[in-house]
């Protein structure tokens, strides 16, 4: 573990932001941390980087209790980001990655990888407020990421981002995982939790009320509901219930009447309809999403 | 530790790269310079001598009566009504009526002018009517003209501290009282100058939201620390430039007096008139400042004043860092920098009494008080200070530091996160009970 969270609690003058949260994120993962807005993602993260400290509660990080000089193997891109607008590209960036601990000379030499590697050299000498949004942006990934951290938290790392700097930015988090980083990754957009996490949890209501491996978390949710596809006249039958029907491209959802007799509703289908197409229906992140917070309201 | 050098590394660069920044170290000292050289400059230039008419209807005035350096004097007998029409044209600036019973009613002079008079002109006509008056009511009175000459005369004084071992310095009060409003006055800019940079580059770093990947890497307090310390390293250059510009210049400035016209005009005055060539001495800037220096205790004025200025900064500074914490834009600021400008603002208000009396009830806590006293205390130090004075107020100054940087930092770590938060003082005051 690269991470382990036990039973953090965090409270404001006005409300508890963290009530309990414990967590294990496993070494070389990219990990998804969800949760709707004011769920306490954020107070979670800035416990991590030290920022604030818990209440209640510790964290490990690689098995040792968090400590300042843990803030340089850790990178991170806050939701909302910026950079000093009258400093050069290249100065800040030094200042940046000596900040997280690396030498002059160290940082020199990575930054000037960075710059070859995303095609950016002539931008060492201006100044910030002459970049576009996405210079910015790709300015921002390659400060957090320059000395190397064991653990990159992400905070909503694709708002803002066009879809070519969007692509660069999950290969490039792609990439770093291969290297065995691993990236904590705090998102509302469910399209790159399916592409890019291997595991999440969900926070709702400053408690983490979902958590597993990604395949494992969507098995738990199947409803044992398939998809079906056919010609003829589909009736009622003692092996499935009917979901709902479209008959405008002849497919419906079924569901069974037993978890996992599927051949007993194939058989039943088949007695009725020419089937074309039998297929399991694996909830999607977004309704699993709104499925929980909505329980758990 | 490391760290805090770079912030500090960083606060110094930017700043000292800024054209600004150059363009204030170069003004500064040719401002100063000029602030002395101006005035012996005009001093020495030719006057144009004013002419003026004068109806003498007394008949008391001869043309050897009136005479004056700046003012050339014609006497007229004219009526009075011709005059009026004729003064302007005939290129005076003024005529003077003086009545028949001149040496009763005196109060019956009246000057005719198109203009008003400037208050030297009117003076130095009055100066002259007044002089051959008095001369003649004295002769009335029986005095000789002789006697009258010999009560002629001008006291001067030279004052002298005495110090408690006997010593005796010839001091300068004018010129302590100057050294005091220079000293004041530059503690008083200085500090609303670099306390305001300081609050600014707080905001730069919050509403730019540069912040929080700052602070994942560095401690909030530490920030706060290197942004104060790096903004106060370019107050110090900046002075170290004033000082060696400000010396340069006075240099070849005094080259090119001692060579001009100027200086030469001021030998042959002095040539002419030795009782004016003394009082030219005497009353000369430059002998002035040399008295000044003379009777000051540089090391301590200085020590002191380095003194007064990085704690009184460094007091203010985390005051005003606390306020940009607090803040997303500078206008939002201004409702909140007035809490912390007010002391710095009675401090100077205060300090113009204190120059009056050094030694008053009033200057003594203006002195003490960690708030005003870096302004009070320098405007004191020239006058001399006890010592015990000196350390009680150094140690309430740093007092006073250590207990508004402890408050500043509890606001600042909270602040710097918020956002979207209209902020009172009296949120501000929850902060300070914050827990990490």
């Amino acid at each position: 573990m690269i991470l382990s969270i036990q039973n953090v609690v965090k409270r404001y003058a006005d409300h508890t932001a963290l009530a309990g949260v414990s967590l294990e994120i496993p070494k070389g993962q990219i990990f998804g941390l969800l949760g709707p807005n004011g769920a306490g993602k954020t107070s979670l993260i800035r416990i991590i980087n030290q920022i604030t400290a818990p209440d209640e509660g510790q964290v490990l990080f690689d098995g040792e209790l968090l400590q300042p000089k843990h803030v340089e193997q850790i990178g991170y891109l806050p939701e909302e980001r910026g950079l000093y607008k009258k400093m050069k590209v290249g100065d800040q960036l030094m200042y940046l990655a000596q900040l997280k601990g690396l030498s002059k000379a160290e940082a020199l030499s990575r930054l000037k990888d960075w710059f070859i590697r995303l095609d950016i050299k002539d931008w060492w000498n201006k100044p910030v407020d002459d970049l576009s949004k996405g210079m910015q942006q790709k300015t921002q990934f390659i400060a957090t990421v320059v000395h190397e951290p064991k653990l990159l938290i992400l905070d909503e790392p694709f708002s803002g981002f066009d879809p070519i700097n969007a692509n660069m930015l999950k290969d490039e988090i792609l990439a770093l995982k291969e290297r065995g980083t691993t990236i904590l990754f705090s998102t509302h957009r469910m399209e790159s939790v399916e592409e890019l996490c291997d595991s999440i949890a969900l926070i709702n209501h400053s408690q983490v009320v979902l958590t597993g491996e990604k395949d494992e978390v969507r098995n738990r949710f199947k409803k044992h509901a398939y998809e079906v596809r056919y010609s003829g006249d589909l009736g009622e039958s003692k092996a499935f219930e009917i979901i709902s029907k479209a008959p405008e491209n002849n497919s419906a959802i079924i569901k069974l009447a037993q978890p996992d007799q599927t051949n007993q509703a194939i058989a039943a289908l088949i007695k009725q309809v020419d089937l074309f197409e039998f297929k399991d229906v694996i909830p999607s992140f977004n309704d699993i999403f709104i499925q929980v917070v909505g329980e758990t309201k | 530790m490391n760290k805090i050098l770079l912030v500090i590394q960083r606060e110094y660069l930017t700043r000292i790269q800024k054209k600004s920044f150059w363009i204030a170290s170069l003004l500064g000292p040719i401002l100063i310079t000029a602030i002395y050289a101006v005035p012996i400059w005009l001093a020495t230039q030719d006057k144009e001598v004013k002419r003026i008419e004068i109806l003498d209807e007394s008949g008391l005035f001869q043309t050897t009566d009136l005479v004056d350096k700046e003012v050339e004097f014609k006497l007229v007998n004219k009526p009075v009504s011709d005059l009026k029409g004729s003064f302007s044209k005939e290129g005076y600036t003024a005529f003077v009526h003086l009545p028949k019973d001149l040496l009763t009613h005196s109060e019956d002079i009246k000057i005719y002018s198109e203009k008003n008079l400037s208050l030297p002109l009117k003076s130095s006509i009055e100066r002259v009517i007044e002089k051959k008056v008095r001369a003649i009511l004295m002769k009335d009175a029986g005095i000789a003209s002789e006697v009258y000459e010999k009560t002629q005369i001008e006291v001067s004084s030279e004052t002298i501290t005495v110090s408690e071992m006997g010593d005796e310095t010839s001091s300068s009060s004018g010129g302590a009282m100057i050294l005091a409003g220079v000293m004041g006055m530059l503690l008083y800019i200085t500090l609303l100058l670099y306390g305001s940079q300081v609050m600014n580059g707080v905001i730069e770093e919050k509403s730019s939201r540069i912040i929080e990947v700052i602070i994942s890497s560095i401690k909030p307090h530490q920030l706060m620390l290197g942004k104060i310390l790096g903004v106060g390293m370019v107050g110090l250059t900046q002075f170290l430039l004033w000082i060696v510009l400000t010396i340069g210049l006075s240099q070849v400035a005094s080259t090119f007096y001692g060579t001009s016209p100027v200086k030469q005009k001021m030998e042959q005055i002095k040539k002419g008139d030795p009782e004016v060539a003394k009082k030219m001495d005497d009353a000369s800037p430059m002998a002035e400042v040399t008295k000044v220096i003379e009777s000051t205790n540089i090391p301590l004025v200085v020590g002191g004043f380095l003194f007064y200025f990085l704690f009184g900064y460094l007091l203010y500074s985390s005051l005003f860092a606390a306020i940009g914490s607090a803040v997303e834009s500078a206008a939002e600021a201004q409702q909140f920098t007035f809490i912390v400008m007010l002391p710095i603002i009675l401090a100077f208000i205060m300090a113009q009494f204190t120059m009056q009396d050094p030694d008053s009830t009033m200057a003594f806590w203006a002195s003490m008080i960690p708030f005003t006293s870096p302004i009070n205390m320098m405007v004191r130090l020239p006058y001399g200070v006890p010592m015990w004075e000196l350390a009680t107020s150094m140690i309430l100054l740093v007092l006073g530091f250590l207990g508004c940087s402890w408050v500043s930092a509890r606001i600042y770590r909270v602040g710097i996160l918020m956002y979207g938060k209209k902020i009172t003082v009296k949120e501000m005051a929850k902060w300070l009970f914050y827990k990490g």
